[in-house]
């Protein structure tokens, strides 16, 4: 089970914050900050793992996180998930949005947290893996887009007839 | 209207978008959080209006807000409305508001049942999908309860996307709702085989989940897992499948030797190194689980090993860590293999990342022997010495100390060198571990008697440059060994070269600047040094060091009576005190060493750590019972709490008993013997089976062997360099080993290994390394009789434990997931044995009259009671909905082909409220009650009645209907299917009694009247639905009928009613008359029956009761309808009463000498049956539990829903049984024997 998946700029800045467990805001927020400091103290090429900080998880979890630019995502997982595969599954996720994005910086997701949000709704849902193909990922997303868009046509020309 | 309209779009053009709300947060660096209120009130206002775009937006911006941390529940029930927004993209924003910010406690979420179901079933498949995704993060119990049955339906979705996404989700809903995993189970199971890979995955996803929890339960899936492993391609599916198998190996060694070839394949064949990786896993996992049994996998340990070392070796970081953690699990079972790399390991230990550093150090722990300990402790050093002022440092010291200390000083040979890594550690600055170290050595000194010495002249020096430790308060974590010094020096002063320069050192001012603790223990200890120095000035006639000493207390004392601290003031100025009259007697020349040395005689003796958890309780002994009445809730708080403990009279009544005479006195005295006597709570002071541990005599049974000292304790100068242990360890151990060749020369025979070691644990290749000393450690204390379960509970609060369910059994009625319909609450519990889950119904049709048999059991365990509670919470909260449900989907894997005939027969379309009560009553859980009742059919005297209209209010009742239609061809039909039933339930039985034959099928259905419309029947008269409230005022009883539709009409309009007696009244909804009949909440078409359920209040239990009845309805032609009407007789049995409650043996036997019970028996003769038979008929007929079985005798309990207790002594020998039973209330039990009695004549 995945139990949180943030993503913080090398200012420890939240861009996207994702809990699979309940936790009241302030909460939410010293596991983000306390998750960057963990995170943000390691040298580059060191190994991608860490155990768990104290508020988030306990000894049977760990951090598996990578860092791109000048964001990291950070995916808090238990035991049952395998640690490369979570690595795979952060490169996955990162190639998407690059897709959806086309060139994906930090700014994107600044402004567009919701559609990251959307984005990750297809590969994660409730903690556990739902989709790897990032293929899929891309169709399912565009084809919500699409919708979306019909919508907004379809709301703007009605407004426009009144 | 259009002003309106067009004003509000004009806002909205100026409203903030997201994007708006996030640039202008940016441009607001300075004053940020000023910013973000202006913007709160913004969106508050945007809230306010009516249009959903910007309501949509608003809430957008929220979920914004929210990730950086403010609050934003206030704007729940907006969130709900833009949730429940027809268009996709405003749904969706609402959804994922909803999945950051709901959760169990949010209230609002109870609003969004319909509007999720809705969703969930919306004919675009991208709704359903944001829906599933969205309830995925905040799915409450109630939610998964109310909607387990449609995303079950939605797993059988046609869209795949669909299909994963219900898949997964239903891992959480399991978790929320653990009743609705057994029915679902079969569905999930079949989706491992579903076409669609993305679905696959989830189920396999779904499945690992569960059984990583509750291996045990998914053991019959390991050929499909296995199959899966050989056939998928799917890297993802692959490693989710090893891991299982990692988990179940353990639990089926067989599992292991088959997965062995498979695992080996895909570790040659992948280039995948996330599943090479897992399938080394799994394969250490089956090597441990096979090292007990298996005599030679040596390929595969060596293959494993070798592979990991490529991965440590690897530049790859994250492969080198992973190595790491894998080489541990191996080192566990096959340390051998592991120590062959140790150079490796310890490289690791060079590495510039800390998770390896970690991780190698892990490895450490189990690499030790008594050969490399003091070599790889030095190492450690080294690295300590390198990682000043990190938590690293920590961590290496901590490790130290684990190394070392490991399974009782296992590796450690030479105690000298211990004790001074021990001092050496003390020197590290910072550290937050002195209390850590400071352990160790009181552990050392006192359980290695050899050492005392050695540990005493070590901490004597550390005393003396105590100045050193404490040079900087800040840092004061280490001053802990102090503690830990001063202790040793005191207690053990007996070695102490010189006590008098170390009660000097004891004393000084420095050391009141020391924490609270570590004073009081100098304090303490420099008494106990003084009587030392009394001890050993004895006898000389110089007097002038006692004098010296005695002064020098008197002079330093008074600044620690001075301390802030109270134990370190308590112990100085008493201690203080003490020497004052000492020095006085010395004056006097009087010897007073002894009578000092006495005050500290005496040794103290380690103590295990769980030695005070494992004192048997005494016989007798309820620690949990009150000692007197519990006071009564209506005592206010402020009650003079000394009310619970004692019974006298209040203060102030104390006067008058001076007053009571002699006589009474006595009386009382007499009387309060008496009943301390009885009191098995009174402890007394006669002698008891338990052991006093403050004896001092003990100590000689401590097995502490006599130390053989081969080299002499040497002392180096100054504070000790460990290393130079290591140089004379090295030099002692080869002498050893010269002289040992020597001797083998001489003797062949002569072995040294017989000599009171204790540690023959050790490998034996260590054989050679002979301890320095050969140290005995003294055993730790444990309380004799000591109960020796070390039973480690899990976390109560795990969820998963819920989900610790039997899931091969075939699933009984009453576990359907529940449908939305007219629930009645369920609160039956009934026998269990062995604590197993068992379910079983069956059926079995008898001819006409159909005497339908059924048998059910169910678990007890405490989900139970928990799904009783959410069924009425639902109860309460869906009082007022109705809807129809996808009820025909239920299907059940016990009942095949005919159940789904019978329910594709329905008329579905008809009316879909129909086919959803049908399916409600088949869902709804059925109870197993017994009650008999004698078939009592009078179908005349039509009775109007009129439509009511279905009330709400019903649905307080429990209810519960079943209907049949077209006279002969259905009811066929019908038997048909039950029979089926009851052949699957016969399987079950087989599966669950071990080892004994089948129970036969028992039902507790009997016909409670018929006539040729309708046919009714009972199935049994005992509910509780509310233990708590029901044994205040009064009892409920739940009666559940059965309405057979057998004539070719349409039945409506029925209404229930019965003559209310003055003990029991049926509960009628409030307004309505005492006379008025129940509106059964159903039409039955033709060829349909139903269950409903009837509640009954009763006053009395004691007796069993007949009430009369009538049901009146209107059977509709097509062309005309005619009322009619049925009489029944429903019949109260005395075991009706009784609910089925667990009971342990000993509060049962506890419960049967307390003597409040009278005891009745009766006897059977001519009794053919197998006794397991005769106890599941009493168990399933009369609500009884077995508290114990020994061969042909066995204990059972029940209670009644007003708590009488009954308890049986059923015993059986040849035909004849005999029953002992006692109950609290004589009347009642009577009546139970007779209708047991008059079970077993029956058959």
């Amino acid at each position: 089970m995945i139990k949180a998946i943030l993503i913080f700029n090398n200012h420890g800045k939240p861009r996207l914050s994702k809990f699979y467990e309940h936790y009241n805001e302030d909460t939410e927020q010293q596991i983000i900050r306390e998750t960057f400091h963990l995170v943000s103290k390691r040298d580059e090429n060191v190994c991608n793992f860490l155990e768990g900080g104290m508020l988030i998880g306990g000894s049977d979890y760990k951090l598996i996180y990578r860092h791109y630019a000048t964001l990291y995502f950070v995916f808090c997982v238990d035991s049952s998930e395998s640690e490369l595969g979570i690595l795979d599954l952060i490169q996955v996720f990162v190639e998407t949005l690059d897709k959806c994005f086309e060139n994906v910086c930090e700014l994107d997701l600044i402004f567009h947290v919701d559609k990251v949000h959307h984005i990750l709704a297809e590969m994660v849902m409730g903690g556990m893996v739902l989709e790897t193909n990032m293929n899929e990922i891309i169709t399912q997303v565009d084809a919500q887009n699409k919708m979306e868009k019909s919508e907004t046509f379809i709301f703007q020309s009605t407004r426009q007839d009144r | 209207m259009a002003l309106k309209i067009v004003k509000g779009s004009i806002d909205r053009m100026f409203d903030k978008n997201l994007q708006d709300l996030v640039r202008g947060i940016r441009n607001h660096k300075e004053d940020e959080a000023k910013y973000i209120s202006t913007c709160i009130d913004e969106i508050k206002q945007e809230l306010k209006q009516d249009n959903i775009a910007v309501k949509a937006n608003a809430v957008c911006k929220l979920t914004y807000l929210q990730m950086l941390g403010y609050d934003v529940s206030w704007a729940a029930f907006n969130i709900v409305e833009v949730m429940s927004s027809s268009k996709f993209t405003y749904k969706r924003i609402g959804y994922l508001a909803a999945s950051q910010c709901f959760h169990e406690s949010t209230d609002v979420i109870m609003l969004t049942t319909n509007q999720i179901r809705k969703d969930l079933s919306s004919p675009n498949q991208y709704d359903t999908g944001v829906a599933l995704t969205g309830l995925s993060c905040f799915v409450t119990p109630d939610l998964a309860r109310d909607l387990a049955n449609d995303i079950m339906t939605l797993m059988s979705h046609t869209k795949p996307y669909i299909r994963k996404k219900a898949v997964l989700i239903m891992y959480k809903v399991f978790l929320k709702y653990p009743e609705s995993l057994r029915p679902a189970f079969p569905r999930l199971k079949e989706k491992l085989e579903d076409p669609d890979p993305g679905v696959q995955s989830a189920a396999v996803n779904v499945i690992c989940e569960l059984a990583r929890r509750n291996p045990k339960n998914y053991l019959s899936l390991a050929p499909l897992f296995f199959k899966l492993m050989t056939s998928s391609t799917n890297n993802w599916v692959l490693i989710k499948i090893i891991k299982l198998f990692g988990a179940l190996t353990p639990l089926e060694p067989r599992l292991g030797k088959k997965l062995i070839e498979p695992l080996t394949n895909l570790i040659h064949s992948t280039s995948a190194m996330s599943l090479l990786y897992e399938c080394v896993n799994t394969v250490i996992a089956v090597l441990i689980s096979l090292s007990s049994g298996m005599p030679n996998h040596s390929a595969s340990i060596q293959l494993c090993v070798q592979k990991l070392r490529i991965l440590i070796e690897d530049s790859d970081q994250n492969l080198k860590y992973l190595g790491l953690l894998a080489m541990s699990k191996i080192l566990k079972t096959h340390p051998k293999s592991v120590q062959s790399h140790k150079d490796l390991i310890l490289q690791c230990l060079d590495d510039k990342d800390e998770s390896i550093r970690l991780r190698a150090l892990d490895l450490l722990y189990g690499m030790v022997s008594k050969k490399n300990l003091m070599e790889i402790v030095k190492k450690l050093m080294l690295h300590v010495d390198k990682a000043e002022g990190t938590t690293y440092r920590d961590e290496l010291l901590t490790k130290i100390i684990d190394i070392c200390s490991q399974s009782n000083y296992q590796y450690i040979t030479n105690f000298e060198w211990y004790i001074s890594i021990l001092v050496e550690l003390t020197r590290l600055e910072g550290t937050r571990h002195g209390h850590l170290i400071a352990s160790q050595m009181l552990d050392v000194a006192i359980r290695v008697k050899a050492i005392r010495a050695f540990a005493v002249a070590q901490m004597a020096t550390l005393l003396d440059n105590a100045h050193l430790l404490t040079g900087n308060t800040q840092r004061n974590g280490i001053c802990e060994v102090l503690y830990a010094a001063a202790w040793i020096c005191g207690e053990f002063s007996e070695h102490l070269e010189n006590p008098m320069q170390t009660l000097e050192a004891m004393l000084r001012p420095k050391v009141a600047t020391l924490p609270g603790h570590i004073q009081a223990v100098y304090v303490q200890n420099s008494a106990k040094l003084f009587a030392t120095v009394l001890k050993s000035q004895e006898g000389d006639t110089d007097s002038t060091t006692t004098q010296e000493a005695s002064q020098l207390m008197i002079d330093r004392l008074p600044l620690f009576v001075q301390s802030a601290n109270l134990e370190v003031q308590e112990r100085a100025s008493c201690i203080l005190q003490l020497v004052k009259y000492i020095q006085k007697l010395q004056q006097k020349d009087v010897e007073v060493a002894e009578e000092v040395c006495a005050l500290f005689a005496g040794e103290l003796n380690p103590v295990a750590p769980k030695a005070q958890k494992k004192v048997p309780v005494p016989e007798g002994l309820d620690l949990d019972a009150w000692i007197n009445e519990p006071p009564s809730e209506s005592e206010s708080e402020d009650e003079q709490p000394k009310a619970i403990f004692t019974k006298e009279e209040p203060k102030h009544s104390r006067p008058r008993h001076t007053e009571v005479d002699e006589k009474e006195l006595a009386r009382r005295r007499e009387a309060r013997k008496q009943e301390q006597a009885n009191n098995p709570f009174y402890i007394k002071a006669s002698p008891s089976s338990q052991k006093v541990y403050q004896d001092t005599s003990g100590v000689e049974h401590i097995p502490v062997v006599q130390i053989d000292l081969s080299v002499p304790l040497k002392v180096p100068g100054g504070l000790p360099m460990s290393d130079q242990y290591v140089k004379l360890e090295e030099e002692r151990r080869q002498k050893v080993r010269a002289e040992k060749k020597k001797k083998e020369k001489k003797k062949r025979k002569e072995k040294r290994s017989g000599r009171g070691r204790k540690h023959d644990s050790g490998p034996e290749s260590e054989e050679d390394i002979a301890p320095a000393h050969m140290v005995d450690i003294v055993t730790e204390e444990m309380p004799e009789n000591a109960l020796p379960s070390d039973d480690d509970e899990r976390d109560p609060s795990d969820p998963h434990k819920a989900l610790d369910i039997d899931l091969d059994k075939p699933l009984a009625d009453n576990e359907k997931l529940p449908v939305r319909s007219h629930r009645a609450v369920e609160a039956q519990k009934s026998p269990v044995e062995d604590g197993e889950r068992e379910n079983a119904a069956s059926q079995e049709p008898k001819k006409k009259s159909s005497k339908d048999k059924k048998e059910k059991k169910k678990d007890k365990d405490r989900d139970r009671k928990k799904s009783k509670e959410e069924k009425k919470k639902k109860k309460h909260k869906h009082e007022e909905k109705e809807e129809d449900l996808l009820g025909g989907q239920m299907e059940e894997p016990v009942v095949q082909s005919e159940e789904t005939s019978e329910v594709a027969a329905l008329p579905t379309s008809s009316s879909a409220e129909e086919v959803a009560t049908v399916a409600a009553a088949e869902a709804a859980p059925a109870p197993g009650a017994p009650s008999v009742t004698a078939p009592d059919s009078e179908p005349d005297e039509p009775k109007d009645t009129e439509m009511e209209p279905k009330s709400s209010k019903h649905k307080k009742k429990k209810q519960k209907k079943e209907k049949e239609d077209k006279e002969k061809k259905k009811k066929k039909h019908h038997h048909h299917h039950r029979h089926s039933d009851a052949g699957g339930e016969e399987s079950v039985q087989n599966g669950t009694v071990e080892e004994e034959e089948p129970l036969p099928p028992m039902s507790n259905y009997c016909l409670l009247a018929e006539n040729s419309y309708i046919k009714m029947m009972k199935e049994d008269a005992d509910e509780v639905c509310d233990i708590q409230g029901n044994l205040q005022d009064g009892s409920q009883v739940v009666v559940s009928v059965i309405f057979e539709n057998k004539c070719e009409s349409f039945l409506k309009s029925m209404e229930f009613n019965v003559l209310d007696s003055l003990n029991s009244k049926l509960q009628r909804p409030e307004g309505s008359g005492p006379h008025d009949g129940l509106v059964v909440p159903f039409q039955l078409p033709p060829g349909v029956s139903n269950e409903a359920r009837f509640v009954f209040t009763v006053q009395s239990i004691v007796m069993p009761q007949k009430l009369k009845g009538t049901l009146t309805f209107i059977v509709k032609n097509e062309d005309s309808s005619t009322h009619e009407k049925l009489d029944f007789k429903l019949h109260f049995t005395c075991t009706s009463y009784l609910i089925t409650t667990p009971c342990y043996s000993d509060a049962f036997a506890k419960l049967l000498e307390s003597g409040d019970l009278k005891s009745s028996s009766i006897r059977l003769e001519g009794v053919n049956m197998p006794f397991h038979h005769l106890l599941a008929r009493i168990c399933f007929h009369h609500h009884f539990s077995v508290v114990e079985r020994i061969d042909s005798c066995a204990s059972m309990y029940s209670r009644s829903i007003q708590g009488h207790h009954v308890c049986l002594l059923v015993k059986t020998s040849a035909q004849t049984v005999s029953i002992d039973a006692k109950c609290d209330e004589p009347t009642l039990l009577g009546n139970v024997l007779d209708e047991i009695k008059q079970t077993f004549s029956q058959c």
